[in-house]
């Protein structure tokens, strides 16, 4: 029985193009510009100064404060400085800029392929780890594993979920990694599920990832707690909420945090992270990127290190169509559009997405015509073109009353509207505005 | 090459539907009953539409253009389908110079004035239909006799008129869903429209909500009147079959525009649209009062809308 969440959502096509490649490794350039805020909340400290020299896994930004994580280099060679470079978000941060010289690992390091299934730590020790090792939620929200390994008190985990939806159209990166690193994965559940104290781990995979399917539910047996769920082809079912209530019928209430319904929520990516942190001392310095587009040559997966710009993985994937219009970060639903190609692959970029001129542009947006179906696909229930009008017009208490700060922003209204009106532009505005409203009124 | 690279907030991708996918979907699912109309009323059928859509179509371009001065959007298809559903609601032997008029008054008053497409009130057609019921009454309710009846007469009562003034002269029910009794040019066949109704739930254009709620409300609350009362002018099967009832709840109450945006407005903005229909049809002055409860309830859909909100995600954990 395929499962799926109970409220809204839609089914655009999924053009996984690059599905089935096997991941391929790409040469190091010459230079990485590693950034200091990959991570939701407080960029690292850089620990490492102007001709320092480093090698793959050495600390170069220390994390400050709770929600914050560190920062390891992805090569080894010599700090050439310290600047602000364009990251994903347009904006100029912090980055250390590494010249490479070689490949030298920091020799706690294990490399080989060898699988290591047990694991003597404790419960605090894992999360230690996973928190020295730099590891954030690699499905494109980065917040930091090991802030969410450790419940607020009053609360309890009770079941762990593995998010191998994927539901963004186009992106194969998590279907080749469990593919290719099935028992990994399997095993960095298990040291989850003890990170948490949890008896219970369910897999949510989508329907349209059969063969992930198969090859779980036949390796899951010699995992005790481990369950593997299929789900129905339906986006945004990665959506952190959606996935709780599809697979455990639960529903996170408005504001606050999966722990409330007694679910933790990781993603492949970050439980195969997790393994090999834990069981190869590994740092995050690497993940899959898929690279794709209609019109882009040779639409692969590649394991990259954090740092190489995305021109390089482009490159390796036939270079840069002529008439590409825009490239996204991440998928076409939720990815963020950027204005450069030398923009550094951070833990959280899943994909490179090159879309055609033809296709970059929106349509002019026509006046609503009220058919509702906004309505019908917010996976959250709420009302955006309600929501709109009420951004667009500033009435900020009336945008608060109708839940404006529940929208997760996954797009399915502005993706449906007939009228090509730009809802969630609008909607994110305004809750943007509300939610700092809410907080000036707290203080 | 850099600077050529568009840079916009996600989502990057859009399902490619748009308004006039939306309009000419419904102008397909009006197919069957303008086959129904055109066996029925033959030449007359299509003189009515096509004036009927030149008239609207027309009108739309001259005030865009020539009053709100702003790019005319005739290609949406939204004129065309207004003057087909008014056509629909008219009868096949209308002066065309009336025709005219009620074309004004449907887009010039009812979409136009509000500002175009999206900003109307109310249902664009059924304000044409109900300028020209009450400014020429006569000419609304005289119907020509189906070319497909078997009698000499050149005018004949709907099935409804006959319900309240003469019940002795009903015809058959299956005369009645067929759509081969006197009436308005669209209205004529349950069959056809509920053939238009499936297409419309299968490509997703309307969803059940309102059409079931309105034809709901009217089986249920003859079938109570029925049983208490075993009359024709109770009879359910007569009131789903009869008059503009289909073509209102499948066609015309489903106006994107003009109805509740949630679920839930959209049953109660039906039901109300059930009860209005009933109690003018047993006991208003005219025989039949669909078109009057869809655009008296099109007036309450603000209100429906500020009351009612969609099921929220997390509510019923929050509840319960």
């Amino acid at each position: 029985m395929l499962k799926t969440f109970r409220i809204g959502g839609i089914h655009p096509k999924a053009n996984k193009l690059s599905a089935g490649k096997t991941i391929q490794s790409i040469e190091i350039p010459d230079e990485v510009s590693i950034p200091l805020a990959q991570h939701i909340g407080a960029p690292s400290q850089p620990v490492v100064k102007k001709g320092d020299k480093v090698k793959v896994g050495t600390l170069i930004g220390k994390s400050v404060g709770f929600v914050s994580a560190n920062i390891h280099s992805s090569v080894s060679g010599t700090v050439k400085k310290i600047d602000k470079v364009v990251d994903v978000s347009g904006y100029r941060r912090d980055a250390v800029i590494i010249s490479v010289e070689g490949d030298e690992w920091e020799d706690s390091i294990d490399r080989s392929e060898t699988l290591i299934n047990e694991c003597a730590l404790s419960q605090k020790e894992i999360i230690d780890k996973i928190a020295a090792s730099g590891i954030v939620g690699m499905g494109g929200a980065t917040f930091p594993t090991h802030v969410k390994l450790m419940p607020p008190p009053g609360t309890k985990a009770e079941v762990l979920i593995i998010n191998g939806v994927e539901c963004e159209p186009y992106l194969t990166s998590d279907h080749q990694l469990m593919m290719e690193k099935t028992e990994e994965i399997l095993i960095g559940t298990t040291l989850l599920m003890k990170a948490l104290n949890v008896s219970k781990a369910i897999i949510g995979i989508e329907n349209n990832k059969k063969d992930v399917i198969a090859k779980f539910s036949q390796l899951a047996s010699s995992y005790p707690g481990i369950r593997i769920q299929p789900l129905e082809e339906r986006y945004p079912q990665g959506g952190e909420k959606q996935l709780i209530d599809a697979l455990i019928g639960r529903q996170v209430p408005s504001g606050a945090l999966p722990i409330a319904v007694g679910a933790v929520v990781q993603n492949v990516g970050t439980t195969f992270a997790v393994y090999e942190a834990v069981q190869k001392n590994k740092p995050l310095i690497e993940r899959i990127v898929t690279v794709t587009g209609e019109e882009v040559h040779n639409p692969c997966n590649i394991r990259s290190r954090i740092g190489v710009p995305f021109q390089a993985l482009i490159d390796f994937a036939g270079g840069l169509p002529q008439n590409t219009g825009k490239i996204v970060s991440g998928g076409p639903m939720m990815g963020k559009a950027v204005a450069y190609t030398d923009i550094p692959v951070t833990k959280g970029t899943s994909g490179i997405l090159i879309i055609s001129s033809s296709k970059a542009k929106r349509k002019t947006p026509k006046d609503c015509i009220r058919c509702a179906k906004c309505v019908q696909v917010c996976p959250m229930g709420l009302n955006p073109t309600l929501l709109m009008n009420l951004s667009e017009y500033a009435v900020w208490d009336r945008a608060e009353k109708n839940h404006i700060t529940d929208c997760i922003e996954c797009g399915s209204c502005s993706y449906t509207c007939p009228a090509d009106r730009p809802l969630l532009d609008y909607i994110r505005l305004g809750k943007g505005k509300v939610m700092a409203l809410m907080k000036a009124r707290k203080n | 090459m850099e600077n050529k690279l568009v840079v916009s907030p996600s989502p990057h991708v859009h399902g490619r539907d748009s308004i006039p996918k939306n309009m000419y979907g419904v102008l397909i699912a009006l197919i069957p009953a303008f086959l129904v109309s055109l066996y029925v009323f033959r030449l007359d059928a299509i003189i009515i539409t096509l004036f009927s859509v030149l008239f609207c179509v027309g009108f739309e371009y001259l005030i865009a253009k020539f009053i709100l001065k702003k790019q005319p959007t005739i290609t949406d298809g939204s004129a065309i389908l207004t003057g087909i559903l008014l056509a629909f609601n008219l009868p096949s032997n209308l002066p065309l110079w009336i025709l005219a008029i009620g074309a004004l008054a449907a887009i010039g008053i009812g979409k136009m004035s509000f500002g175009g497409l999206g900003n109307n009130i109310f249902n664009p057609a059924l304000v044409g239909r109900i300028f020209l019921l009450i400014s020429f009454p006569a000419q609304m309710t005289t119907w020509p006799v189906p070319a497909t009846a078997a009698t000499d007469a050149v005018t004949s009562a709907t099935v409804l008129a006959n319900l309240k003034f003469n019940p002795d002269n009903l015809p058959s029910l299956t005369h009645m869903f067929l759509g081969t009794e006197g009436g308005s040019l669209g209205e004529m066949s349950a069959l056809a429209l509920l053939l238009g109704l499936g297409y419309l739930l299968w490509k997703k254009i309307i969803t059940w909500h309102i059409p079931t709620a309105i034809l709901g409300t009217v089986a249920l609350f003859s079938g109570i009147l029925y049983l208490i009362h075993p009359i024709p002018q109770h009879n359910p099967l007569i009131h789903l079959f009869s008059g503009g009832l289909m073509l209102g709840a499948i066609f015309m109450a489903t106006d994107y525009v003009t109805s509740p945006l949630t679920k839930k407005g959209m049953l109660i903005y039906g039901f109300f649209i059930g009860i209005i229909t009933m109690c003018i049809r047993l006991w208003g002055a005219y025989p039949e009062g669909m078109s009057f409860a869809i655009v008296l309830m099109n007036g309450f859909t603000p209100l429906i809308n500020y009351y009612t909100t969609p099921k929220r995600f997390g509510e019923v954990k929050k509840n319960g």
